[in-house]
């Protein structure tokens, strides 16, 4: 090879690099590994982590189990090692899958269209956000306190030099539900969206076509999230949402200690070209047989650079993948029973233990830990390899000796009894 | 191929002048230039817009061309039939496939935009470029 | 002649929503061990739907055929050279797939207590300190979840920075040849852009450069080697130019696989950096993502990164969110966790000398590739070439055939298109990136191809106008995919097409 280009050395090739660019040194970074060792390697770090522990952590990440389909077909490497599927005749295979995934999202969210992923759910609000910002023209957004506190730090990241100012909504002491008369004095004529998530942060389902009214009314639209996938199996989609933005990780996805998750943004036909993000369309190819491809390109960086929708371009293809075969797996009774396990399980350990609120929950809620700290419930649990709930402190002071708990298809009685136990000790 | 009746820019749009209203389209060399038209934006009834500013924007499957105002005035028409079928910019774009109709706030500039043999000889020059 | 491959059998399939048919399941719950809850009467009847309309029924059988069918409707790295210049696309190890799956990693929760999360927050602390060795930088983070996301990082912090220094200016510099993602990042950092010429060599214009940058100028977004693949000679120059007047230097690092282990951006004045690690570190690009973006920045720029930061207390590792001056979270939790894991396996697998050795290979591989098709192809910039090679379609296209035409001629040979179209500076770009991963074997029937189909195109321009031929699906109509966008199945719509 290096005779056919004419250079004596690998070297050669560097040569033309200006001395002071140059690294003179080998990388700092241990010889070369075998399998085995890489192995071992990481198995050891596995066995540092929680193992064998039975978790009531929800709070945007859940456990649910992981259809063995699903890494099946995720390990082929035709799906594995392929790329964003530019080159349509050969890419039917992704291109087939992410159309699919688009429909069963609008299928699930009551919307008319979907894009192909964002990043996660969190990122999903502000590209949201934006969204309606390009589509009313206007600057401001009002946020519930019920959203997920870490989407609403990612949405104040990038509200910050978008001249896009953010109010926050409170909620009912009582319900945990948003407080709508906060929400009424804060929409206005300068509101380009409220947004709302449910099930909220608490668990609880909030009154999605009450939110949308009160954003209509002024003009706003309104922005539903959604962290729980699951539970749209059961719960009434957000159809009157102008756009949902939400997080899949319920789907097949492992919690992976907070990531690759998938999220995606959907929203009603009028107003898909200013939506972010890949979208998959239906075509035929020059035989006349259907096939698919990457559509209405002209909204994203590669194409309007400065102008786009969003800078987003590698996006969660794979991950979105593991929710369209879980998505498949399960099926329209499959989604629904496995929604209606985690109703009952966590109404069972819901029963069992005091709770701060009062408004309706899906597979999360708060519970009130009577005065004490709630880490002093969890210390004891670890030692029955019980990873208990969420100190809720950290987000909501006023909520210091409260604990978000989460039971899943995969919460065993006997655990939950122990939660319960906990909180009587 | 350049009607004798319309005013060119530089940026390959027309203006056809009726009475105190301007019927704006985009060139047949830009229509050539761009392939096939997949979607046209355009400014509501009512927009101001000025010469030389951004009127709207015309794309291909894998490009977008801003549209700029070759006069100043209100947008009193849009051409809504473009939303659904904007393959007529390709199709006609010196007729039927009219962009907008602009009331002239200063009729004026007309006398600064191109004649028809100017923006033939201009089209010329560009394409013996590549 | 086509060597490569020869047209087999694959099975038509078609979509979920009507191989579907009503009742058919492909689960199995276990049975519920605490009472039924009637959801209507818990949730409140107008909360809960009747059911998910239109969701699909199959059986698992026809679940593993649905989607084993439509896998072998993609072309993959597994099945060949995927030479897309800029994505990197190189073979990703199958033991990094293996080892993000063991239980203890794949089943963190990011909400369970430090003191269980030791295993986890020592891979990314080890990748951390790995990845800051390789860009010579002091500080990674590892929260950014694919490149453009790291550029918005990234750019923020400087944008932070500059603030605190009490003017966070106004615009960015950008070289023609920049990917699409950069202009765009700008944008949402609430900066202006000012693009910067190239010259003819290919290379950033120095003295046009000084010229533009002003106190006004926040940074400048540099790609080092560019996207022709060229090295800017001048970078430490170009550095200094910036830094004298008080902005800083941003690196794309979608081309770093061309510099791992030979030289270090933290060396040659770059201020911030992002990685993908789905490109230079191996992680799967999974038919577009997930990625991973993290950012690597010098010290004065380490104060402002994103909340919370990894940090190594006595012998624990614990999250530090007091961060006054962070920039805040740029998403939820730490990152993409399961890239980190996989990066750190392929870093370990090769070593500090491996890593170089797979640089010196990328290298060799494009410059084999440029040397023998340049007798066919226009190279327009004929600066020395690093990973990546672009060629135009100027004598082609005076045969009226484009880039386009010519990619997709080599899918009929058996490989995937290069880059078509980029750099936007190149008119009709062939942007070819081979990676180290392929032997010469493989190059070489690529070579052959591109000129194999060079000679077609005097010979018999027709065939490469229409191609591809062989695959089952032809040519894509893209246009009236653009004008009537269908971008969801409806019953009504496909209704008499089952068979795909």
């Amino acid at each position: 090879m290096l005779s056919a280009i004419g250079a004596n050395s690998i070297e050669d090739l560097f040569a033309h690099l200006p001395a002071e660019v140059r690294l003179n040194r080998p990388l700092d970074i241990a010889p070369g590994k075998s399998e085995y060792e890489i192995v071992d390697y990481f198995k050891a770090r596995g066995e540092e982590n929680a193992n064998g522990y039975a978790s009531f952590l929800g709070a945007g990440v859940y456990h649910h189990y992981r259809p063995v389909l699903v890494d099946t077909v995720v390990s082929r490497g035709e799906f594995l090692t392929s790329y964003t599927p530019y080159q349509a005749e050969i890419a039917q295979g992704t291109l087939t899958t992410i159309f699919e995934f688009q429909t069963m999202i609008c299928q699930l969210t009551g919307m008319e269209v979907a894009n192909a992923s964002m990043y996660d759910g969190s990122t999903a609000v502000p590209e949201a956000a934006m969204m309606a910002m390009r589509i009313t023209g206007r600057d401001r957004i009002v946020v519930a306190r019920t959203v997920h506190p870490e989407y609403r730090e990612v949405l104040a990241t990038y509200a910050q030099h978008q001249g896009m100012p953010v109010a926050e909504c409170g909620y009912r002491r009582d319900a945990g539900t948003l407080d709508e008369d906060d929400l009424e004095k804060r929409v206005d004529e300068e509101t380009a969206a409220v947004i709302i998530q449910s099930p909220n942060f608490f668990g609880i389902v909030e009154d999605v076509r009450r939110a949308a009214e009160i954003a209509h009314r002024r003009g706003a639209l309104l922005i539903v999230v959604f962290a729980e996938a699951v539970s749209l199996g059961l719960l009434e989609p957000p159809r009157e949402a102008d756009i949902v933005a939400g997080e899949l990780q319920s789907f097949a996805i492992s919690p992976a200690y907070g990531g690759p998750f998938a999220g995606i943004i959907a929203t009603k036909e009028k107003f898909m070209r200013q939506m972010p993000g890949r979208i998959v369309g239906e075509t035929k190819d020059s035989r006349g047989n259907r096939a698919f491809c990457l559509t209405l390109a002209t909204r994203e960086q590669h194409i309007r650079r400065e102008k786009a929708t969003s800078n987003i371009c590698t996006n969660q293809a794979l991950i979105a993948l593991m929710a369209t075969v879980f998505m498949t797996v399960y099926g329209k009774e499959g989604l629904r029973e496995l929604a209606e396990q985690n109703l009952a399980k966590a109404h069972y350990l819901a029963g069992k233990v005091p709770l701060r609120f009062s408004g309706p929950f899906f597979n999360e809620f708060v519970a009130s830990t009577n005065g004490r700290a709630p880490d002093q419930v969890n210390d004891g649990l670890l030692k029955k390899k019980i990873i208990g709930g969420l100190a809720l402190g950290r987000f909501y002071p006023e909520l210091e000796n409260a604990m978000l708990l989460c039971a899943t298809e995969m919460s065993r009685r006997e655990k939950m009894d122990a939660v319960a136990e906990a909180f009587q000790g | 191929m350049y009607p004798a009746n319309f005013h060119y820019t530089k940026e390959h749009e027309w203006v056809r002048v009726e009475g105190d209203v301007g019927v704006v389209g985009i060139t047949d060399h830009a229509q050539n230039q761009l392939g096939d038209i997949v979607y046209v934006d355009l400014p509501k009834t009512g927009t101001r817009v000025e010469q030389g500013k951004t009127l709207g924007s015309v794309e291909s499957v894998k490009a977008v061309s801003d549209i700029y105002s070759p006069v100043s005035g209100e947008v009193v028409e849009v051409n809504d039939t473009l939303a659904t079928a904007p393959e007529k910019l390709n199709e006609d774009p010196h007729g039927e496939a009219w962009l907008v109709k602009i009331k002239l706030s200063a009729p004026g500039e007309i006398q600064q935009l191109l004649s028809a043999e100017d923006y033939q000889n201009y089209v010329a020059a560009e394409e013996s470029k590549h | 002649m086509i060597r490569k491959v020869r047209p087999h059998i694959n099975q038509n399939e078609p979509l979920l929503f009507e191989r579907s048919s009503p009742g058919k399941r492909g689960y199995q719950l276990p049975a519920l061990d605490v009472p039924a809850v009637d959801a209507a009467a818990v949730l409140g009847g107008r909360n809960t739907r009747a059911e998910i309309e239109g969701f699909p029924e199959v059986s698992e059988v026809e679940a593993i055929r649905h989607f084993t069918r439509l896998s072998t409707h993609n072309y993959a790295i597994d099945l060949g050279l995927y030479p897309l210049g800029s994505c990197t696309m190189k073979y990703n190890p199958r033991v990094n797939e293996q080892v993000a799956r063991i239980e203890g990693l794949a089943w963190a929760h990011p909400y369970q207590p430090e003191s269980l999360s030791q295993g986890i927050l020592e891979v990314m602390g080890a990748l951390e300190k790995m990845l800051a060795e390789i860009t010579g930088m002091d500080a990674v983070t590892l929260q950014p979840a694919a490149g453009a996301h790291g550029e918005f990082t990234g750019i923020l912090l400087i944008r932070a920075l500059l603030e605190s220094r009490g003017n966070p200016r106004k615009k960015l510099l950008i070289p023609d040849s920049a990917h699409g993602t950069n202009p765009a990042t700008a944008t949402t950092a609430g900066y202006a852009v000012e693009n910067i010429k190239s010259n003819a060599r290919g290379m950033v214009d120095v003295e046009e450069l000084a010229k533009s940058v002003t106190e006004d100028v926040a940074a400048l977004m540099i790609t080092n080697p560019n996207t022709l693949g060229v090295f800017e000679e001048n970078i430490t120059r170009i550095a200094e130019i910036l830094h004298a007047k008080g902005a800083m230097v941003y690196m794309d690092g979608a081309n770093m696989n061309a510099l791992v282990g030979i030289a270090r951006p933290g060396d040659f004045g770059v201020d911030v950096m992002h990685l993908n690690l789905h490109k230079t570190f191996s992680t799967p690009h999974g038919g577009g993502g997930p990625g991973s973006g993290p950012v690597a920045v010098k010290g004065p720029l380490a104060p402002f990164l994103p909340t919370p930061r990894l940090q190594r207390v006595g012998s624990r590792w614990t999250w530090n969110y007091d961060l006054a001056q962070s920039i805040g979270r740029v998403r939820a939790f730490y990152g993409n966790i399961g890239m980190h894991i996989r990066a750190l396996a392929y870093i370990l697998a090769h070593g500090g000398d491996g890593l170089r050795n797979a640089t010196k290979d990328a290298v060799l591989n494009a410059n084999y590739i440029r040397t023998l098709i340049e007798p066919y192809y226009d190279l327009p910039h004929k600066a020395p070439t690093m990973h990546e090679c672009v060629f135009s379609d100027d004598r082609q296209s005076k045969r009226g055939v484009r880039t386009g035409d010519i990619a997709k001629r080599l899918i009929d040979y058996g490989f995937h298109p290069y880059t078509v179209s980029f750099p936007l500076i190149v008119h009709g770009a062939l942007m070819i990136e081979p990676t180290e991963t392929e032997s010469k074997d493989e190059l070489d029937l690529f070579i052959d191809a591109m000129i194999s189909i060079a000679q077609e195109v005097e010979e018999n321009p027709e065939v490469v106008l229409k191609a591809p031929h062989d695959t089952r699906t032809s040519r894509v109509d893209e246009v009236t995919a653009a004008r009537k966008p269908v971008v969801r199945w409806k019953p009504e719509s496909t209704s008499g097409k089952a068979a795909d």
